[in-house]
């Protein structure tokens, strides 16, 4: 083999690098890291790339985007809304839309990209929560991807306000609200924000700088800090035989993953594409230049923050009081500022109260199936619930038109389920999870059904049963079911008080409450004793014989 | 040709001549049937027939001389266009099993709505069946009816015209597939929930302006499919199904391969 030119070039230049920077050594480390494969470890990597298209089609949208509140009349496409007063910045969305090549392509694909990236990042994190993936060493890395979540929602919210069309300054109203319902800072902090009255006209220049800049600039850095971790903590697996908490059973980085991964990215590009080519997504032109006083039916926001409208929808709105000449708008505060506190509390601390539960201060590297952590699943589950609840409430008027139901009972039905849906959801899984693993067990400890039935010389039918083999055993008994937290008594030997008992007691309370109910997995020992006991079902494994005659079978 | 003859025995080919045969017989009627501005042309023969008409069909609830009764508002000066509309769309005779009084296949022919809508004109006086320039929405400026319809009308029946939900079941139905003039009437006569719009509100001119708007929508969206215009819902719900449906199932496959 002969190395043209060119491959002399690249390697003389790969050699001056390395001899200054040591690259080489980091490449080969990095080539030679282990992931394993598994098709739910792509949904990160699909938020990921979404993100990479929105930085893409938001530049090119930067381009013609006029982030500015001064009033124009618009010239031009579309038809109705030719000579119309507006904003710069609606008018520059319309002309992007209508006279940019591919500017229209580019405001869908950047929309859908969002509303994808939202998607993705949801169904990750479901992933990493019902898995146990947040486990030590890795809750810091959960944190980062709450904030990455929240961020998302910003960008999101921040970006669907700049065309400045009748929907967005609808959101934008509904946000004055919200901050405005905040005791005493609320009228001040509005004031502070829209730089004077609502709606003034700084708005749109402000969201645009965090849109643009801020909020992708965080995010870019954590997702840094996100991946960065992943890479340092390496990649969970499922369980299965061979792999334990010490080692990654998996390809290499390189080239089997690279070429994997980016293979998906441009699926995930073309699949963004296709949608933004075909698919119609908030055709500004339709809702009209913000004016304050029109709302269309169907207003509603992106689907990341219909939980927001649904819970503004479903709280009564008698709940405000005048107090002392103060207003406090509990019809607002609670809906818009407590329920979302209170779910990202639960995110954010989830972790540490398992951790604090458990006292289980090992390192995780194998993934829990969803049914072996039961009260987990459940609260998961109980989460969506609610979460799923609140997003439909805020599609209420949808609901009604297309089932051709009340939107009052609706939104009854929608207030009660709240409260119950949530506690039969965790009430419910919690069950399938444990009637799984009793299921498990069974297998483990009796083998496959085989549907052959055999008949003894006694007249005795039995049904012939296939053990395991090792890897589905290994799937089944590899669990630890952690058993509640045991407190020492209030007081210690010499009949005093114990101090921080009173803390103890809370934390073994909620200890029981995850870990009363469970189903130990089988022992090696249990597994011994049925085989010894019921080997007749093993009709098929030589050794078995002996034991079919002795007919002392049930 | 030669295509078309290979074609003959695709299994959707009854379903494309059922629609070009829906088509075409749709067309022959919209030649054929008599326009709206022709009820206006009424004389003593079409007032009698409605007449007739009315007490055999409308008389049990609206009274023998369309007084109106208990819950039944009376028709004396409700006017044709009134008759025209509620009439045309089906609404009546009502069949009252809802909370409003829903669009179902006229029972009338043009013929004999013109007549009905005749004699209720006769009993006081009430807005006319519009003409059809008055209709005409290529007369109309689409910009202004969007303005007017945001204003007015996009609360109830959302920004296209999609539709909307109102209180206790009642709802402010779709406009994609109603007709100019009864657009037109729907304003000028305020059915059930819907406020009038009289000509002092929203002047004659302007409600051409919103006929045309509304046609406008039927051209559909620039940017493609328009998921029924109902906006960021059905958006949402759209990359949850195709967005991530298309990706999770790419990311299996992929998966797969491996193993
Ligand atoms: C089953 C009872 C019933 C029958 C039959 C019926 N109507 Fe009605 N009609 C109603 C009721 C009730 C209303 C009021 C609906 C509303 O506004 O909620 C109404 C409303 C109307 C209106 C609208 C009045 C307004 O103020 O704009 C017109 C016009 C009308 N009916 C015409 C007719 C004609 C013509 C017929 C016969 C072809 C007919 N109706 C048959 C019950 C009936
Ligand atoms: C308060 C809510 C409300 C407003 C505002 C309103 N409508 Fe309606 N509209 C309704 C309701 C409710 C109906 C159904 C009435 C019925 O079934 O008799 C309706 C019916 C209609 C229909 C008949 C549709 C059909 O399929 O036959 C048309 C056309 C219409 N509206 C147009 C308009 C226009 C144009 C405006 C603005 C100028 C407007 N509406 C404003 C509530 C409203
Ligand atoms: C971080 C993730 C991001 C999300 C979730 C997001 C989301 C959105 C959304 C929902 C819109 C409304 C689009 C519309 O329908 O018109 C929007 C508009 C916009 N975004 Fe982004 N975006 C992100 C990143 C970016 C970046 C990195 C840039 C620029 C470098 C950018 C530039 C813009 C511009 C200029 C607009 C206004 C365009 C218009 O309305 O025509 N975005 N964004």
């Amino acid at each position: 083999m002969t190395t043209t030119t060119t491959e002399r070039a690249a390697a003389g230049a790969a050699d001056y690098l390395d001899q200054r920077t040591g690259i080489g050594h980091a490449v080969k480390e990095f080539a030679r890291k282990t992931f394993p494969d598994h098709w739910s470890f792509l949904l990160g990597e699909i938020a990921l790339y979404s993100f990479v298209v929105l930085i893409l089609s938001g530049f090119f949208l930067t381009m013609f985007f006029v982030p500015s509140m001064a009033l124009v009349t618009h010239h031009g496409a579309p038809n109705t809304m030719d000579g119309v007063l507006m904003s710069e910045a609606f008018s520059s969305t319309l002309h992007t839309s209508f006279e940019v090549r591919g500017g229209l392509l580019m405001r869908q694909i950047h929309h859908w990209a969002a509303l994808l990236f939202m998607a993705a990042i949801v169904t990750h994190m479901m992933r990493v929560f019902f898995t146990g993936a947040f486990r030590k060493p890795r809750e810091l890395n959960w944190l980062v991807g709450t904030l990455l979540l929240i961020l998302g929602l910003g960008a999101g919210f921040t970006g669907y306000s700049l065309p400045d069309d009748v929907l967005s300054g609808n959101g934008l109203r509904i946000t004055d609200g919200v901050v405005k319902s905040i005791p005493i800072i609320g009228s001040y902090m509005s004031y502070f924000i829209f730089g004077g009255e609502f709606p003034g006209d700084d708005i749109i220049p402000r969201l645009f700088t965090l849109h643009i800049l801020v909020v992708p600039g965080i995010i870019l850095a954590l997702v840094g800090v996100h991946l960065l971790m992943v890479v340092l903590h390496k990649h969970t697996q499922y369980p299965g035989g061979g792999r334990t908490d010490k080692n990654v059973v998996g390809f290499p980085l390189f080239p089997v993953y690279v070429a994997k991964a980016g293979g998906f990215f441009f699926v995930v590009f073309g699949v963004i594409a296709l949608m933004g080519a075909t698919m119609a997504i908030n055709n500004v032109w339709n809702y009209g230049p913000f004016d304050p006083s029109p709302v269309s039916a169907g207003a509603q926001p992106d689907w990341y923050m219909l939980f927001l409208e649904g819970s503004l929808r479903l709280m009564p709105g008698q709940t405000e009081y005048v107090i002392g000449g103060f207003t406090l708008s509990l019809n607002i505060l609670i809906p818009a500022v407590i329920i979302p506190g209170l779910l990202f509390t639960f995110l954010f601390v989830y972790p540490f109260i398992e951790a604090a539960v458990t006292k289980d201060k090992n390192e995780h590297h194998v993934l829990d199936r969803p049914r072996n952590v039961p009260v987990r699943t459940g609260l998961g589950v109980a989460f969506l619930t609610a979460f799923i609840i609140l997003a439909l409430a805020g599609s209420n008027d949808l609901i009604a038109t297309h089932f051709s139901l009340s939107i009052n009972s609706i939104t009854w039905a929608f207030r009660i389920l709240f409260f119950v849906g949530p506690w039969f959801a965790f009430w419910v899984t919690k069950r399938i999870c444990l009637g799984l693993q009793r299921k498990d067990r069974e297998l483990v400890l009796h083998g496959h059904e085989t549907g052959r039935i055999v008949r003894f010389a006694n007249g005795e039918y039995i049904e012939v049963h296939r053990p395991l083999d090792e890897q589905e055993r290994w799937l089944r008994v590899n669990y630890t079911a952690h058993r509640p937290l045991e407190i020492e008594p209030a007081t210690d030997s010499r009949g005093v008080r114990r101090k921080g008992y009173k803390n103890e007691r809370r934390l073994a309370r909620l200890s029981r409450f995850f870990y009363e109910d469970r189903v130990e997995p089988v022992t090696p020992a249990e597994l011994a004793a049925a085989h010894a006991h019921g080997d007749h079902d093993e009709l098929g494994s030589s050794e078995s014989h002996g034991e079919i005659t002795s007919g002392t079978q049930h | 040709m030669k295509a078309l003859a290979a074609r003959r025995h695709h299994r959707l080919a009854p379903v494309v001549l059922l629609l070009l045969a829906l088509l075409a017989t749709g067309g022959v009627y919209a030649l054929l049937a008599p326009s709206p501005a022709s009820a206006d042309s009424a004389n003593v023969q079409d007032i009698e027939t409605g007449k007739k008409l009315f007490q055999a069909n409308c008389a049990t609830c609206h009274g023998i001389n369309a007084e109106g009764s208990d819950g039944v508002p009376s028709l004396v000066g409700v006017g044709a266009a009134a008759v025209d509309f509620q009439v045309s769309t089906g609404r009546m005779p009502m069949q009252m099993n809802g909370p409003q009084a829903i669009e179902k296949p006229a029972q009338f022919d043009a013929e004999q709505t013109a007549q009905l809508a005749a004699y209720v004109a006769s009993l006081g006086d009430g807005p006319a069946v519009p003409t059809a320039d008055q209709v005409d929405p290529s007369q109309g400026d689409p910009a202004s009816g969007a303005a007017i319809f945001r204003t007015n009308c996009a609360m109830c029946h959302n920004a296209v015209g999609a539709g909307g939900a109102l209180s206790e079941g009642k709802f402010a139905p779709s406009l994609m597939h109603t007709s100019a003039t009864n657009i037109y009437q729907a304003m000028l006569t305020g059915p059930q929930s819907m406020p009038v719009f009289n000509d002092a509100n929203v002047t004659p001119e302007e409600k051409r302006d919103v006929i045309a708007y509304l046609m406008e929508q039927r051209e559909g969206s620039a940017g493609g499919l328009t998921l029924g215009g109902l906006g960021p819902v059905s958006e949402g719900l759209w990359v949850w199904v195709v967005g991530l449906g298309l990706l999770v199932g790419a990311a299996v496959w992929i998966g797969a391969k491996s193993s």
